[in-house]
C-alpha cells in the first residue's frame, strides 16, 4: 500500500512538511473503510429520516412533500401519547428500580462469602442472552393456566383474572418485571467495578470515629459512587425509552396497547401499516429523548476522574 | 443490613482487632451466603425452567400444577425443532450474520481507531466528534430509511443485506480509540525508526497488544447481534432468511402453545453466547465495567 513513499522514508533529511502529507493521507487511508459504511448506512439514513418525516410516504405511494403535517397528526393522535405515556411510565419504573437493585446487589456481592461469585456470575447471565428468546421463556413462566411463576404467585394472593399477559392491569407489570430482570446485572458490575477503586482505609478511619454502617454508607460509598451512579442512571434511561424485545415477544404491545411503547409504534406504523413517513416522524421523538439523555452522559464521562 | 460496604479488595493491613464479634460475623456471612445464593438462583428461574421444560414431555408440560422439575426426561422436542422449525438454516443464517459482523467489524473498528488515536494527523478532531454525535444516535431513528434504501437494493431477506450496514460501528471506534491511546508509544516509536509502515505498526505491534480489548469487543459485537431481535425482524419476511431470535418469536405467533419445542429451540440458541461468554468472562465483564457503553 505505502510502497510509493517507502524510500523517502530511508532519505536522511525529511522534510516535516512532506511527513505530515504523508502522515494525513495514510491516516484517511485507514478511515476510510469504516467512515464510508458510517456515511453510507447511518449518516445517510439519518438525513433521509429527515426527509422522509415531512413526507406522506409509505411503501407504495411515492413520497410526497407534506411539510410538518406528521407532526401535527402525532400531536392529535391517541395511539401517539398512549404509547409516549407507556414509554415514561415504563421508563420512570424500570430505570430507578433496576439501578436501586443493582447497587444494593453489588454492595451485597462486594462482601466476601461462599457463593458470590455464582450469584455474581447469575445476576449478570440475563444481561448477555436474548431478550427477544428468553421472553418466551418469560412468557411461559407466567402463562396462567401451566405457567410455573404464576401459579407460585397464586400463592401470595397475586392472581390477575384473565392472565398476566392479557390483563390490562398486569401485562405492563410483566414487561417491567423483565425489563429490570434483563439489565440489573449489567449495572450492578459497573457498580462493583466503582466499590473496589474506593480506598479501604477511608472505611477503616470512618469506623475508628464511631461511624455506623449506614453512616459509612451515606457518606463515603454514595459519593464515590456517584459517577458510577451517574452514568448507570443515563444508561437505563436510555435503555428503557428503548424498549421493545420482551413486549413484541410477550404482549405485542397489547391487551388493547396498554404496553406498547415508541418502539413498537414505530414498528407496527412503520413495518405493519408501512406508515415510513409517520413512522419516521415518531422516531423523531424518541431521538430527542435519547440525544439530551447521550449529551447528560458524554459531558460527564469527559470528567471521569474520580478526586479522593 | 449490609450496608457494611467493605470492598472485596480485602484489606491489606492484618486487622485483628474484635476477636468478640468473630461468632456474629461469621453468623452474618453465612446469612449473606443463603440470601445470595437464592437471589442468583431466582434470577435463573427463567434459564433452569427452560432448560428443565426443554426435557419434559408434552403431557408433563400442560399438567396442573406446574412443577419446575420434570417428572420424567424426554428428548422429542430436541428431535422436533430442526423438522417443524428450519432450525438449522435459522442457526447457519445466525452464526453467518453474528460471525460476519463481528469479524468484518472488528478489522475496520480497529484500523479506524488506530488512525484517530496513534496518528497526528489533520482533521482527527472532527472525525472523532463525529464520531461521538453518531454514537448517540438511537438505532431506530435510522431504520425505516435504511430498510427502504436496502430494499431498493434489493438486500432485503439477505445475509449481506443484514451484514453489510454493520460492518463497522461508532461504539466500537470509540472502544477501541481509548484502548489504543493508553497504550505506550516506546514500542512503535521504535519501529517507526526502523521505517515500517503505518500498515505494519498497526497489524504487527498495536493489534496483538490489543488483544484482550479486542476479545471483549468481539464478544459485544457477536452477542448483540446473535440477540438482536428488531434489525431481523425488520429486514426478514420469511422464517427461512432470519436468525434465531426473530425466527423463534414468529414460530411463537403462530404456534401459541407448543412450549416443549419453544424450550428445546431456546436452549439450543442460547448456548453459544452462554459459553462464549463463560470462556472469556473475566476479561468481558471488565470491559463492561470500565467502559459501560453499549
Amino acid at each position: 500500500m505505502t510502497t510509493t513513499v517507502a524510500p523517502a522514508a530511508q532519505r536522511p533529511r525529511r522534510r516535516p512538511a512532506s511527513v505530515n502529507v504523508r502522515r494525513t493521507r495514510t491516516a484517511w487511508l485507514f478511515l476510510t473503510p469504516a467512515l464510508l459504511i458510517l456515511i453510507a448506512f447511518t449518516l445517510y439514513p439519518m438525513v433521509q429520516a429527515v426527509w422522509l418525516s415531512l413526507t406522506d410516504y409509505n411503501l407504495i405511494r411515492a413520497a410526497e412533500f407534506v411539510g410538518l403535517d406528521n407532526y401535527a397528526a402525532l400531536f392529535a393522535d391517541g395511539a401517539f401519547w398512549n404509547a409516549f405515556g407507556n414509554t415514561v411510565l415504563y421508563a420512570a419504573v424500570v430505570a430507578p428500580v433496576t439501578v436501586v437493585l443493582a447497587l444494593a446487589f453489588a454492595i451485597l456481592l462486594n462482601q466476601r462469602f461462599p457463593g458470590r461469585a455464582f450469584a455474581r456470575t447469575a445476576i449478570f447471565l440475563p444481561f448477555i442472552v436474548s431478550l427477544g428468546i428468553i421472553a418466551i421463556a418469560w412468557a411461559f413462566l407466567l402463562d396462567p393456566n401451566i405457567g410455573l411463576l404464576s401459579y407460585w404467585l397464586s400463592f401470595v394472593g397475586i392472581v390477575p383474572e384473565q392472565g398476566w399477559l392479557t390483563d390490562p392491569r398486569f401485562a405492563m407489570a410483566a414487561v417491567m418485571m423483565v425489563g429490570i430482570w434483563k439489565n440489573v446485572g449489567f449495572y450492578m458490575v459497573i457498580f462493583l467495578a466503582g466499590l473496589q477503586s474506593i480506598p479501604v482505609d477511608m472505611y477503616e478511619a470512618a469506623r475508628l470515629d464511631g461511624a455506623g454502617a449506614w453512616q459509612r454508607f451515606r457518606s463515603i460509598t454514595l459519593p464515590l459512587l456517584s459517577n458510577q451512579t451517574l452514568l448507570v442512571s443515563v444508561l437505563a434511561l436510555i435503555a428503557t425509552l428503548q424498549a421493545f424485545d420482551q413486549i413484541y415477544v410477550m404482549t405485542r404491545g397489547g391487551p388493547f396497547f396498554r404496553t406498547e411503547t415508541l418502539v413498537t409504534l414505530i414498528y407496527r406504523e412503520g413495518f405493519e401499516n408501512l406508515e415510513f413517513g409517520y413512522a419516521s416522524a415518531i422516531s423523531f421523538v424518541l431521538l430527542a429523548f435519547v440525544f439530551i439523555l447521550s449529551m447528560v452522559q458524554y459531558g460527564f464521562l469527559r470528567r471521569r476522574q474520580v478526586t479522593y | 443490613m449490609a450496608v457494611t460496604a467493605l470492598p472485596g479488595t480485602t484489606t491489606a493491613t492484618p486487622t485483628k482487632r474484635r476477636p468478640r464479634t468473630d461468632g456474629m460475623h461469621r453468623a452474618a456471612k453465612w446469612l449473606l451466603a443463603i440470601t445470595s445464593i437464592l437471589i442468583g438462583l431466582l434470577t435463573l428461574l427463567p434459564i433452569i425452567w427452560m432448560l428443565f421444560t426443554a426435557f419434559k414431555p408434552e403431557s408433563d408440560i400442560v399438567s396442573y400444577p406446574p412443577t419446575l422439575w420434570p417428572r420424567e426426561l424426554t428428548l422429542e422436542h430436541f428431535v422436533e425443532v430442526w423438522e417443524r422449525i428450519p432450525f438449522a438454516r435459522l442457526y447457519l443464517n445466525t452464526i453467518v450474520f453474528a460471525g460476519g459482523v463481528t469479524v468484518i467489524s472488528l478489522l475496520f473498528d480497529s484500523m479506524a481507531a488506530y488512525a484517530l488515536a496513534r496518528i497526528p494527523f489533520k482533521g482527527r478532531g472532527i472525525v472523532f466528534v463525529g464520531i461521538l454525535l453518531l454514537l448517540m444516535l438511537p438505532f431506530q431513528v435510522t431504520l425505516i430509511p435504511l430498510y427502504d434504501m436496502l430494499n431498493g437494493l434489493g438486500l432485503t431477506n439477505t445475509l449481506p443485506g443484514m451484514i453489510i450496514p454493520r460492518m463497522t460501528n461508532a461504539f466500537g471506534i470509540f472502544f477501541l480509540t481509548q484502548f489504543f491511546l493508553s497504550l505506550p508509544r516506546d514500542l512503535e516509536e521504535a519501529a517507526r525508526v526502523d521505517g515500517a509502515s503505518e500498515w505494519r505498526i498497526y497489524w504487527g505491534i498495536i493489534m496483538p497488544l490489543a488483544r484482550p480489548a479486542l476479545l471483549t469487543l468481539g464478544l459485544f459485537h457477536f452477542q448483540y447481534n446473535w440477540n438482536d431481535l428488531l434489525w431481523p425482524l425488520v429486514m426478514s419476511s420469511e422464517v427461512e432468511t432470519s436468525t434465531l431470535p426473530a425466527g423463534l418469536s414468529l414460530f411463537m405467533g403462530q404456534h401459541v402453545v407448543e412450549y416443549g419445542l419453544l424450550m428445546a429451540g431456546s436452549l439450543l440458541a442460547m448456548l453459544p453466547v452462554i459459553v462464549f461468554f463463560l470462556l472469556i468472562q473475566r476479561s468481558f465483564v471488565a470491559g463492561i465495567a470500565t467502559t459501560g457503553l453499549k
